[in-house]
């Protein structure tokens, strides 16, 4: 009897209702948590994987040395390879090619990397409105690479504590 | 033409018009919705007529519950219209006949002999308060409430046997029944239990030394 | 003063032509302020759903997104009507126009303030309740025409739904029209004064509630818009349409929400009444407010419910929808029918005298 008189104040009283009525109306006032994207940022981690760049030594000298790991590492066969001998008889590449469509941002290349010449930088806003220029050649690599050499140097010292 | 003759005209050409097309027009969709419309302007016509309770009641019943229901209907069956026509010019004589015998015996009732302006005169224009719902309302309710509570109860009669044909209960383990009122008056305490137990560290080792068993 | 310009167009034109271009000035007078309401109706339902799942909502067009209607309405306005193979065209077109034209038509009647109507019927609860019923036609031809199947079995729920919960609306009506005696809204309302108390709230509380919840099956809101459905019949009975012809559906939803609104605080909440009569200070510190302003407070609270209710609860079942109706709500009001011939027949409050 007592259970059902419960339950008849339950439904007519409409409490479920009011309980979640309740519920909504408080988050009405909560702060939001909403990031307005171009004006406010996310902060990003040091990990952060988004455009590739290669890296070279403090004397100008490119990292690369063509031993083709991240080539062979990539689940997606975004990246192509090519190398020759210099004349000053160390290898290097001829052609480093990222398909960018192709890449899924996975990290592995810059983990397979003996020289950390191939690098995954926080750059993540940037976009292609044709065909040809999302294959990122070699050249392209390097002077994105160079432009962004200061946070890329600070990104992997401040994870090198955990390598 | 002053304004509520424009308005009559404009009316009862819609009605007429949309009478014809409905027991013209071939689709059953169509001819439901040429109907709605011959319903929406009669009320009009008939509120014009100083009816306005009529009017909407007209509305509000025939267009509003029982020709969404027949549209319901007719929109759910697949009516092979070249089998319903087939008899069309074989039944034409007879219909005629029916139609034209019909319309005799209605101008025979209602006719000017019986309604003509000079039989009846034309009602006198009511002052604008006044609300014939409750002209209406009251003889329904006082002289004949007898009758109108008798008609209620042979509609409600109408629906338990409508109701009563078509429900058939069948055995329980063939179809799935939903019991909502069981479904509300479900308590957690039924449902959900609550067990407390210590914890425990998983011993990885000993499950190794098991599968070496094996 | 539309007496007036009749009187000055009748000088030299027709006398039907004169009443129909007065008439057709009465109806945009009306129609216009409704449909900027609808517009903005629709971003405060944005903002304020965004607020309760802690979100910000619409805040790129204009500040604060104010503007993000009118954005909206030009997209609309410049995609591409489309027609689906083996649809009717004519019922296709057809369909939106009659979703919007009743829920418009229905503001004929409806008091904004003290004398302030487009036309002062004695029938005007039954008008509202007659027009609004033609609003199902909508959805039902809508979804027939498309010749879809999904926007079929929209039509078949809405149908079918909007049938079952106008019972219950107009019993609850009927109880506000035992009370007050009269089906004229501006009498309805005048018969509510005299404070707080005096409002038709307080002995048909359930029949607000009643009212209420079959308006918002009415109007295919969340909890009961079952005839949309985007988990189950992807959009219902408006799958096909594209373009203007969705956003005339959605116009009329949201005018409907408006008008079930402006019902509910008139039948129940006083109307254009300030709460605050009969209390001295307050009466006198609150006189200047003008009628429209309480009315349109009212009217905003009630839309401010139907936006929370959509942020809070999950669609029904079906079949517990059918129940709620049938089983729950229209034995309910036929219940209050009685109390209030009861409450009536004792004097009982102040409400009966």
């Amino acid at each position: 009897m007592g259970k059902f008189l419960k339950h008849q104040i339950k439904t007519w009283g409409l409490t479920e209702l009011f309980k979640g009525l309740s519920v909504t109306g408080k988050y009405l006032f909560k702060k939001k948590i909403t990031v307005r994207y171009p004006e406010e940022k996310t902060p990003l981690s040091p990990r952060f994987r988004g455009h590739h760049a290669l890296r070279r030594y403090e004397n100008g000298e490119e990292r690369c040395i063509a031993c083709k790991l991240c080539e062979a590492v990539c689940p997606a066969n975004a990246i192509t390879i090519e190398s020759e001998e210099r004349e000053d008889g160390t290898r290097r590449t001829t052609q480093y090619d990222i398909d960018m469509f192709k890449c899924i941002y996975c990290g592995f290349c810059e983990e397979a990397c003996p020289v950390d010449a191939i690098v995954e930088t926080r750059v993540f806003e940037y976009e292609f409105h044709e065909r040809g220029p999302h294959i990122r050649t070699k050249e392209d690599l390097l002077a994105f690479g160079d432009q962004h050499e200061a946070q890329i140097a600070a990104d992997r010292a401040a994870d090198a504590k955990y390598r | 033409m002053s304004f509520e003759q424009f308005i009559f005209y404009v009316l009862a050409a819609i009605a007429i018009i949309s009478g014809l097309m409905m027991i013209t027009v071939k689709n059953p969709v169509k001819a439901a919705l040429w109907l709605v419309l011959a319903f929406i302007s009669t009320a009009g016509l008939w509120i014009m007529a100083q009816a306005e309770f009529l009017g909407l009641v007209l509305i509000l019943v025939y267009v509003g519950a029982v020709m969404v229901l027949f549209l319901f209907v007719v929109m759910m069956l697949d009516i092979n219209m070249a089998i319903l026509k087939e008899g069309f010019t074989r039944y034409l004589p007879i219909g005629a006949l029916a139609a034209i015998a019909i319309f005799a015996l209605m101008y025979m009732v209602v006719g000017p002999e019986h309604f003509g302006l000079d039989k009846i005169a034309a009602p006198a224009a009511k002052p604008a308060d006044y609300s014939n719902t409750t002209e209406i309302a009251i003889p329904l309710y006082t002289e004949h409430a007898y009758a109108f509570i008798l008609a209620a109860v042979l509609l409600l009669v109408g629906i338990v046997a409508a109701i009563a044909l078509t429900l058939r209960r069948r055995p329980s383990g063939t179809v799935l029944y939903q019991n909502i009122e069981k479904q509300n008056r479900t308590e957690k305490s039924e449902r959900l239990e609550m067990v407390k137990m210590d914890a425990v560290v998983e011993q990885p080792a000993a499950e190794d030394k098991e599968e070496e068993k094996k | 003063m539309f007496d007036a310009i009749q009187a000055f167009l009748s000088g030299f034109l027709y006398e039907w032509l004169a009443i129909t271009i007065t008439l057709v000035l009465q109806a945009v007078a009306v129609i216009l302020p409704i449909m900027l309401v609808v517009a903005w109706l629709t971003y405060a339902e944005r903002k304020v759903i965004g607020y309760m799942q802690v979100r910000m909502g619409p805040n790129r067009v204009g500040p604060i997104g104010l503007l993000q209607p009118i954005a909206d309405a030009l997209k609309l306005m410049t995609k591409e009507v489309i027609f689906p193979a083996q649809s009717n065209k004519y019922l296709f077109i057809l369909a939106p126009i009659l979703a919007i034209a009743p829920a418009v038509a229905a503001y004929a009647v409806i008091p904004f303030s003290d004398g302030v109507v487009v036309t002062d019927i004695n029938a005007g609860v039954l008008y509202v309740l007659a027009v609004s019923s033609i609003l199902v036609y909508g959805t039902v031809v809508a979804g027939w025409a498309s010749n879809s199947k999904y926007a079929f079995l929209g039509a078949l729920r809405g149908s079918a739904q909007k049938i079952s919960y106008e019972i219950a609306m107009g019993f609850a009506l009927v109880t506000v029209l035992m009370i007050a005696g009269t089906m004229n809204l501006t009498e309805i309302v005048n018969n509510q004064q005299g404070g707080i108390l005096n409002w038709y709230l307080l002995p048909l509380l359930p029949m607000f509630f009643v009212y209420f919840i079959s308006g918002l099956a009415e109007t295919n809101r969340t909890p009961f818009d079952v005839i949309e459905g985007e988990a189950e019949i992807v959009a219902g009975f408006h799958v096909d349409y594209s373009g203007m012809t969705f956003g005339v559906f959605m116009l009329a939803e949201y005018a409907m929400m408006i008008l079930i609104s402006f019902m509910a605080s008139i039948m129940f909440l006083g109307g254009w009444l300030s709460p605050f009569e009969g209390i001295p200070l307050l009466e006198t510190l609150f006189s200047w407010v003008p009628q429209l302003a309480w009315l349109s407070i009212k009217v905003a609270l009630l839309l401010f419910v139907f936006l929370w209710l959509r942020a809070t609860f999950p669609r029904y079942r079906y079949d517990q929808l059918m129940r709620l109706g049938w089983k729950v709500l229209i034995p309910l009001t036929i219940v209050w029918v009685f109390v209030v011939g009861a409450m009536k027949y004792f004097d009982f409050g102040p409400w009966f005298n």
